[in-house]
C-alpha cells in the first residue's frame, strides 16, 4: 500500500540546497568553547550533566553511610545529612536528568534526526548551555558559603527552608532558588529552540509522523517542560523575595527562636501548589524522553517495526496534557479538600492507560522479533522492567487512601527512586552506548558494557527493592536518626548496611562505563556509518562523526517512516528513511 | 488555580486542533514516498521561525502571568489581605501603554505599504510611548513606597510590586527588541521583508502585553474579585 498520488518509479526531485548562514567557528575557543553547533553544546550539556550527576551520586552515599551506620562516621552529622538529601534531590532531578534529556540528546539527536543542519537559533542556544553552567556553579558554590547548602530537602518548602535550625538558611536557600530560576532562564532559550526546530527545520518529505519517536519524546517534554517551569519560576522569585525583602507571600505569623517575626499571613499551602505545578510534570519531563529513545533501541535491536507507532504517539501526548493536572497528589497529607484528592486521584490514576498502552506496545514489539541482547537493548530491556514496577507502586500512591499511611516513608522512596530515578539513568545508559559510535565514529566495547548493565540493573533492584519493605514497615525517609523506635525490628537496620555496602558497590562500578567510554573514545573498533543497521536519519549522514553542518551539500529526503524493519523483499533487512523507493517495493 | 484552568483550556485546544491538522491520524507505515497532501500549496510560505517562537514564548509568559494570578486570588483569601490604594498614575499609564500598541500597529501596516518614513515614525513613537509606561509605572511605586505601603507590610502590597514588576521586565526585554528593530529601519531604504517580520514580532508582543496589562489592572483595581470569588465557590 503506497501512497496512490505518487509514482512509484520516480523518486521526487532532492531537495533544493537551503541557502542557510551557517555558523563557522574560526578559532579554538568558537569551535571548542563558545560553540553554536548543537552537537557540540549537547556533549557540553552532557559532560556537564555527568559531572554534576557524579557529584550528586557522592552525596547518595553520604546519606546512604548514615542510614546504616547512624552516627559512626565523624564527618556526617545532622547539617551534612540534610544538605546531602536536598543536593542530591535537586541535583540528580534538575540538574542532572532534565539537562541531560533534553541539552543532551535533544540537541544531539533532534537536528539529526529530523534532517535540519542545525538548531534553528544556534545562538540562543549557546546563551542557552551558559547560563545552564552559571546556574550549575551557582549551586555549587553554595558549598564554599557561610552556612553551607540549604537542607531544606528539594522541595523546599518554606517555612522551614528560610528560617534558622535549617542549614544553609543563610546562603544556602538563596544561591539555590537563584541558581534555579537561572537554569529555567536557560532551559526556555533551550526549550524554545527544540520546539521550534521540530515545527520548522523539519527536511523534505519528514511528516511529523514520520519523526522517530525520540523526537516526539524530547518534543512533548520541551512543550511541558516551558509550561511547567514558569511554576518553579514564580515559586522561586516569590520565597526569594520572603527570605530576601520579607515579604508573606509563603511565611505565615511565626515565632522563631522566641522571636516573633514579622511574616503575617503567609500560605505555605501556596507553594506547595506552585512547587508541585511544576514538580509532578517534570517527572514527565524526563520519562517521556526516556520512553522515546526506549521504542527506538527496541525497535532497531528487535529488528522489528515499532508497534502501534500512532498509538506510541497518542499516548505520549495524552501523558502530556494529562500530567499537567496531577500534582495535587504530591498533597494528599495538606489537609486538603477530599474532594480535590478524589480528582486528583482520579487524573493520576487515568495516566496509567497510556502509560500501560505504551508498556504492551513495547512489548508487543519484542513478540516475534528478532531481539539482538546488544548492550544498548539490555538496558532497554532493563528499563522496561524496572519502570513497570515502579509504575505499579505508582499505582499504590495515586489512591489516597493508601499513600496516607505510606506518606514520607521509604516505600515513596522506592517508588520514584525506580520510576524516575534508576529507569531514566539505565535508558541514559543505553542512548550512550547506542549512539556513541554515530558521535565519536568508534564503538564501546560489548563485554564492559555487560558486565557494566548487569552490575546497574541487579544492583539496583538489591539498592531500591527492600526499601519497599523497610517503607511498609513504617520507616520514615528523611530522618537522619531513628532513635529508639518501638515499630522498627532491629532487621531493618541490618537490611540498611546490606543496602548502603551494595549502594557504595554499585555506585563505584560505574567506574567500569567511565573506562569503557574513555578507552572506546581512543581505541574503539572503527564503527562505520550505521553499525546497529538502523533506519532513522541520524545514521545516514555522509560522515561519521556528522560534520558541521550535518549532511554535506544536500538535505536527505525522507520516503518513509522510521522503522522499515525486517522489509521483505528489500536487499537488506531495513530500508533507510531516505532510501528512494523501488518499484514494486511494499511497505513494511 | 481555576486560571490555570482556563490558560490550560486554551493552549491545549490550539495545540490540540494543529496536531490534528498535522496528521496525527495517519498511518505512516502505508505511506511511501513524498505525502503529496503535506506539500505546501504554492506561492504560501511556512512562518518565519522567529514567528513560532515568539508564539510559543508568548505561552511561556502566558503560563507565568496566569500562575501569577492564580497565585493572587489563592493568598487573596486570607484575612490579612488589605489592597493598596491605586494610584491615578496607572490610567494614565495604562492610556500610554495602549498608545504605544497602536502605534507599533501603525508601524505594521506602514511596513506592509513599504512606507520606511512612516515605520520610522511610528516605531519611534511606540517606544517613546513604552518607556514613559516604564517611568509612570515608577511614579506609582513611587507614590505607594511614600504612603509606606512596603511590599513587606502586606502581601497584597508585594503582589502589586511583584505584578507590575514582572509585567515591566518583560516590556524592557521588548524595547529591546524594538531598539534593534529601530536600528535596522534607521540604516534601510526601503522596508525588506525581514523587516516587516520584525516590526511585527514587535507588533505582537506589544499587544499581548498591553491584554496582560489590562487583565492585571483589573485585578488590582478591584474589578477581578468577583471573578476570585467564584474560583473560591467552584473550588470548596
Amino acid at each position: 500500500m503506497t501512497d496512490a498520488s505518487v509514482p512509484q518509479n520516480v523518486a521526487p526531485p532532492p531537495a533544493e540546497v537551503e541557502d542557510v548562514e551557517l555558523y563557522h567557528a574560526h578559532s579554538w575557543i568558537t569551535k571548542y568553547v563558545f560553540c553554536q553547533d548543537a552537537k557540540v553544546i549537547a556533549i557540553q550539556y552532557a559532560g556537564t550533566a555527568i559531572t554534576v550527576g557524579i557529584l550528586a551520586l557522592v552525596l547518595s552515599w553520604v546519606i546512604r553511610l548514615q542510614l546504616a551506620f547512624p552516627g559512626a562516621i565523624p564527618f556526617i552529622d545532622a547539617q551534612v545529612y540534610y544538605q546531602s538529601v536536598t543536593m542530591h534531590g535537586m541535583i540528580m532531578v534538575v540538574y542532572m536528568l532534565t539537562a541531560i534529556f533534553l541539552g543532551g540528546f535533544g540537541n544531539y539527536l533532534i537536528p539529526l534526526m529530523v534532517g535540519a543542519r542545525d538548531m534553528v537559533f544556534p545562538y540562543v542556544n549557546m546563551l542557552s548551555y551558559w547560563v545552564y553552567l552559571i546556574a550549575t556553579l551557582v549551586l555549587v558554590a553554595s558549598y564554599f558559603f557561610p552556612g553551607g547548602p540549604t537542607g531544606a530537602g528539594w522541595t523546599l518548602y518554606p517555612p522551614q527552608s528560610i528560617l534558622t535550625g535549617t542549614p544553609g538558611h543563610e546562603w544556602g536557600i538563596i544561591l539555590m532558588l537563584v541558581s534555579l530560576v537561572l537554569f529555567i532562564v536557560g532551559f526556555t532559550m533551550g526549550g524554545l529552540n527544540y520546539i521550534v526546530t521540530v515545527l520548522q527545520a523539519r527536511t523534505r518529505g519528514m511528516t511529523l509522523m514520520r519523526m522517530p519517536l525520540t523526537v516526539w519524546g524530547i518534543f512533548a517534554a520541551a512543550v511541558m517542560a516551558l509550561l511547567a517551569f514558569p511554576g518553579l519560576f514564580v515559586a522561586g522569585v516569590m520565597l526569594l523575595l520572603d527570605r530576601t525583602l520579607g515579604t508573606s507571600f509563603f511565611v505565615p505569623s511565626i515565632v522563631e527562636l522566641g522571636e516573633h517575626k514579622e511574616y503575617v499571613g503567609g500560605s505555605p499551602i501556596l507553594f506547595q501548589h506552585l512547587f508541585w505545578f511544576f514538580g509532578h510534570p517534570e517527572v514527565y519531563i524526563v520519562a517521556l524522553p526516556a520512553f522515546g529513545i526506549v521504542s527506538d533501541l527496541i525497535s532497531v535491536h528487535a529488528r522489528k517495526n515499532i508497534f502501534g507507532y500512532r498509538m506510541m504517539v497518542w499516548a505520549i501526548i495524552a501523558i502530556g496534557v494529562l500530567s499537567m493536572v496531577v500534582w495535587g497528589h504530591h498533597m494528599y497529607v495538606s489537609g486538603m479538600d477530599p474532594w480535590f484528592g478524589f480528582f486528583f486521584a482520579v487524573t493520576t490514576l487515568a495516566i496509567a492507560v497510556p502509560t500501560a498502552l505504551k508498556v504492551y506496545n513495547w512489548v508487543l514489539t519484542l513478540w516475534h522479533a528478532d531481539i539482538h541482547f546488544t548492550t544498548p537493548m539490555l538496558f532497554a530491556l532493563g528499563f522496561l522492567v524496572t519502570f513497570v514496577n515502579g509504575g505499579i507502586t505508582g499505582l499504590y500512591l495515586g489512591n489516597v487512601i493508601v499513600d496516607v499511611p505510606l506518606s514520607a516513608t521509604l516505600f515513596v522512596v522506592a517508588h520514584f527512586h525506580m520510576v524516575m530515578g534508576i529507569a531514566p539513568v539505565l535508558v541514559i545508559f543505553g542512548a550512550i552506548y547506542h549512539w556513541f559510535p554515530k558521535i565519536t565514529g568508534r564503538m564501546m566495547d560489548e563485554r564492559l558494557g555487560k558486565i557494566h548493565f548487569w552490575i546497574t540493573f541487579l544492583g539496583a533492584y538489591a539498592i531500591f527493592f527492600p526499601m519497599h519493605y523497610l517503607g511498609v514497615l513504617g520507616m520514615p525517609r528523611r530522618f537522619y536518626e531513628m532513635g529508639e523506635t518501638a515499630f522498627v525490628p532491629a532487621s531493618a537496620a541490618t537490611l540498611n548496611i546490606v543496602i548502603t555496602i551494595i549502594a557504595l558497590a554499585v555506585g563505584f562500578a560505574q567506574a567500569i562505563f567511565f573506562y569503557n567510554l574513555f578507552k572506546s573514545l581512543k581505541y574503539g573498533a572503527p564503527a562505520g556509518g550505521n553499525p546497529w543497521r538502523a533506519a532513522s536519519l541520524e545514521w545516514q549522514t555522509p560522515e561519521t562523526p556528522p560534520g558541521h553542518g550535518n549532511w554535506g551539500k544536500q538535505l536527505p529526503v525522507v520516503y518513509r517512516w522510521p522503522y522499515a524493519y525486517s522489509v521483505p523483499g528489500a536487499p537488506e533487512d531495513y530500508l533507510p528513511q531516505n532510501a528512494p523507493p523501488v518499484r514494486g517495493e511494499r511497505s513494511p | 488555580m481555576s486560571v490555570m484552568g482556563l490558560f490550560f483550556i486554551f493552549v491545549f485546544s490550539v495545540a490540540i486542533l494543529w496536531l490534528a491538522r498535522q496528521g496525527v491520524m495517519e498511518s505512516p507505515w502505508l505511506e511511501e514516498g513524498e505525502v503529496a497532501h503535506y506539500r505546501r500549496a504554492a506561492g504560501t510560505e511556512p512562518p518565519p521561525a522567529t514567528k513560532v517562537a515568539l508564539a510559543i514564548f508568548l505561552a511561556v509568559a502566558g503560563c507565568l502571568f496566569s500562575l501569577l494570578a492564580a497565585a493572587f486570588f489563592m493568598r487573596g483569601d486570607a484575612p490579612d489581605w488589605q489592597m493598596p490604594p491605586i494610584p491615578g498614575v496607572l490610567w494614565f499609564n495604562t492610556f500610554l501603554l495602549a498608545a504605544s500598541s497602536v502605534a507599533l500597529q501603525v508601524a505594521l501596516v506602514a511596513a506592509r505599504r513599504s512606507d520606511v518614513e512612516r515605520v520610522k515614525t511610528a516605531l519611534l513613537i511606540g517606544a517613546a510611548t513604552a518607556g514613559f509606561f516604564l517611568i509612570g509605572q515608577m511614579w506609582a511605586w513611587r507614590e505607594l513606597i511614600e504612603l509606606k505601603f512596603f511590599a513587606s507590610s502586606n502581601a497584597a502590597n508585594a503582589f502589586f510590586y511583584l505584578l507590575t514588576g514582572v509585567h515591566a521586565l518583560h516590556l524592557i526585554g521588548g524595547l529591546v527588541a524594538l531598539a534593534r528593530t529601530t536600528d535596522k529601519v534607521r540604516n534601510a531604504a526601503c522596508v525588506t521583508k525581514e523587516l516587516t517580520t520584525s516590526v511585527e514580532l514587535c507588533a505582537i508582543y506589544w499587544h499581548f502585553l498591553l491584554f496582560v496589562w489590562l487583565l492585571m489592572f483589573a485585578m488590582l483595581i478591584g474589578w477581578a474579585d468577583g471573578f476570585g470569588v467564584i474560583c473560591r465557590r467552584l473550588l470548596s
